[in-house]
């Protein structure tokens, strides 16, 4: 039992971890019916962010400032630098081809996709880059519930990623900037015969979607201690798999599927064995679109004359 | 004038839609846009509203030449539009569908806003956390027409409201043209049932493949053999 529970603690965390990408995935999808292949990049970068600012200052043994400051800065640099990033792929790559045939961005995705990886290889180098979390933050300075164990790091992840989810689900219901979003998803030209700013508000998508990947990218490197060019790519399949497993467009759905493929990873990997984690996860995908190819959450598009 | 359109051409791609077209709506006019299908009156419309931009011509607001501005600004200036087919957020409430009409309004306006369009519709007050796309037909038409009136237009843009409902209803739905009109309101109504139109408009224009083939006023346009023919196509 204690066992079960272990897993369920790891794998909600790293459902956390793969909500907030497929967040932003899903809601870029939502506005622009794209499927943003370089989404999981911007993750990639949010993690380089983070291992870049514990080595100015400092590094993870000799820190010349507080840890939960450099968490704080590691975080909001992660959040605006990405979530620029995103915006600036929207403005130059997307925009041009809004009203291109869809295959177009598509192709552009890959494009960008590939081009971000190899940008972080000349700019970052080939090696993987560690975080070294242990020499900050401490294994044993979590909490101990019986004899499962939630180390600060998993709190940290799960309290931010629980507060992020409420916050972007209010954001999106109930302000101005939401409701607008959800009208440009709707119907892009009727959001703009009343004024909508459309421009703005997709880049808005670009800026939350994008942020969201850079704090899951710090996130994922105190977690997994280590960064390197390609790890967007993986983690951005697991995020559209979750997408799409939720439904795809859909907010709660995106938090759910992150959620399912981290608890059915951990259990994969507790019970059975690593190797078939992600045999099992796409296998999950596959199923879900067989018997449910709006997702779990997702509805199909209600169109009335 | 309130709005002029002089010698308008609009293309979509390569191809061209409007041909030089010509008309005007004063202060507090009903001024009804007929045509067959595909002669360019949703286009016509979108022109005014700023949605498609004139490779040649004019669009005037009070004399003022807005051919290039965008459409949150013609909105500013009194424009509004009940869309074809209504084009309602279906996934959103019905009072989130109202605020969509306003978004460029003050926050402390809002609630005058609601006010004036919850007593023209009492209807959506009572539904007003109601998704737009469960409501009934005539319910729909109602959020889109108050939707528009939400921004206190000067002059409303209507594309056929009366498509798609029961008789009953569109009788209803004239009746509500009517009442914003007689309250100051301009109105420029794209219909394709002439005679409904006519019978609440002061003057008409007559569309066909992009050009302006007849005009005048309600009373003779219901009198007119051209318009007959106008329709049957040429
Ligand atoms: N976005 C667009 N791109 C290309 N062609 C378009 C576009 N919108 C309209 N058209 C074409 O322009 C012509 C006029 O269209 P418009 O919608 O203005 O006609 P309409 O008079 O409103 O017709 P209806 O009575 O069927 O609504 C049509 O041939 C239509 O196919
Ligand atoms: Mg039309």
């Amino acid at each position: 039992m204690s066992f079960f529970l272990q897993e369920l603690v790891n794998g909600v965390t790293t459902g956390a971890l793969y909500a907030l990408i497929a967040l932003g995935f899903s809601m870029v999808y939502g506005v622009l019916k794209l499927l943003n292949f370089a989404h999981g990049d911007l993750y990639m970068v949010g993690g380089y962010i983070g291992f870049f600012i514990i080595r100015w200052f400092g590094g993870a043994a000799k820190l010349f400032i507080p840890v939960p400051l450099l968490v704080t800065i590691m975080f909001v640099a992660a959040a605006v630098v990405v979530g620029g990033l995103g915006v600036a792929m929207e403005r130059f790559a997307y925009r041009p081809l809004r009203n291109a045939p869809r295959i177009a961005p598509l192709i552009t995705a890959i494009g960008i996709s590939f081009f971000l990886e190899n940008a972080a290889l000349l700019l970052f180098g080939a090696q993987y880059r560690v975080y070294n979390t242990p020499d900050f933050i401490s294994y044993s300075s979590g909490i101990q519930i019986g004899s499962v164990s939630i180390d600060s790091v998993q709190i940290m992840v799960l309290v931010m990623g629980l507060f992020i989810m409420i916050g972007l689900q209010q954001l999106i219901n109930r302000t101005k900037l939401g409701k607008q979003m959800r009208a440009v998803a709707a119907d892009r030209e009727a959001a703009e015969m009343f004024g909508i700013n459309v421009n703005f508000t997709i880049a808005a998508v670009f800026f939350l979607g994008s942020a969201l990947a850079g704090v899951a990218g710090v996130m994922a490197g105190l977690l997994f201690n280590t960064v390197y060019n390609t790890i967007g790519f993986l983690a951005g399949l697991k995020a559209f798999t979750a997408a799409v497993v939720g439904g795809i467009g859909s907010i709660p759905g995106a938090m759910l599927g992150g959620l399912m493929i981290g608890i059915a990873e951990s259990f994969i990997t507790g019970y059975i064995s690593s190797i078939y984690v992600d045999l099992i996860v796409f296998g999950i995908l596959i199923v879900v679109m067989l018997v449910r190819p709006t997702g779990l959450l997702g509805r199909a598009q209600l169109q009335k004359v | 004038m309130l709005l002029s359109l002089d010698k308008v051409t609009t293309y979509y791609g390569q191809m061209r839609i409007l041909e030089g077209i010509s008309l005007q709506v004063g202060e507090g006019e009903l001024v009804c846009l007929l045509g067959g299908n595909a002669s360019g009156k949703s286009t016509t419309l979108k022109t005014v509203l700023g949605v498609v931009t004139p490779r040649s011509g004019r669009v005037l607001l009070d004399d003022k030449d807005v051919t290039g501005w965008p459409v949150p600004q013609r909105i500013a200036r009194g424009i509004a539009i009940v869309p074809e087919n209504r084009r309602l957020f279906g996934q959103m409430t019905v009072r989130e569908n109202l605020e969509m009409g306003a978004v460029l309004r003050h926050r402390e306006k809002l609630d005058d806003d609601f006010d004036r369009v919850h007593a023209l519709f009492p209807r959506l007050l009572e539904r007003r956390n109601q998704l737009a796309g469960t409501l009934s037909g005539g319910e729909q038409q109602m959020v889109a027409m108050g939707r528009a009136l939400m921004s206190r237009p000067r002059l409303l843009l209507m594309d056929e409201p009366s498509m798609g409902l029961s008789p009953a209803l569109v009788q209803q739905n004239f009746q509500i043209i009517s009442e914003v009109h007689q309250s100051g309101v301009a109105v420029l109504v794209v219909e394709q049932n002439a005679a409904m139109a006519l019978s609440i408009a002061d003057r008409g224009y007559v569309l066909s493949t992009g050009e302006i083939v007849l005009t005048g006023s309600a009373a003779e346009l219901l009198r007119s053999e051209d318009l007959k023919r106008a329709y049957l196509g040429r």
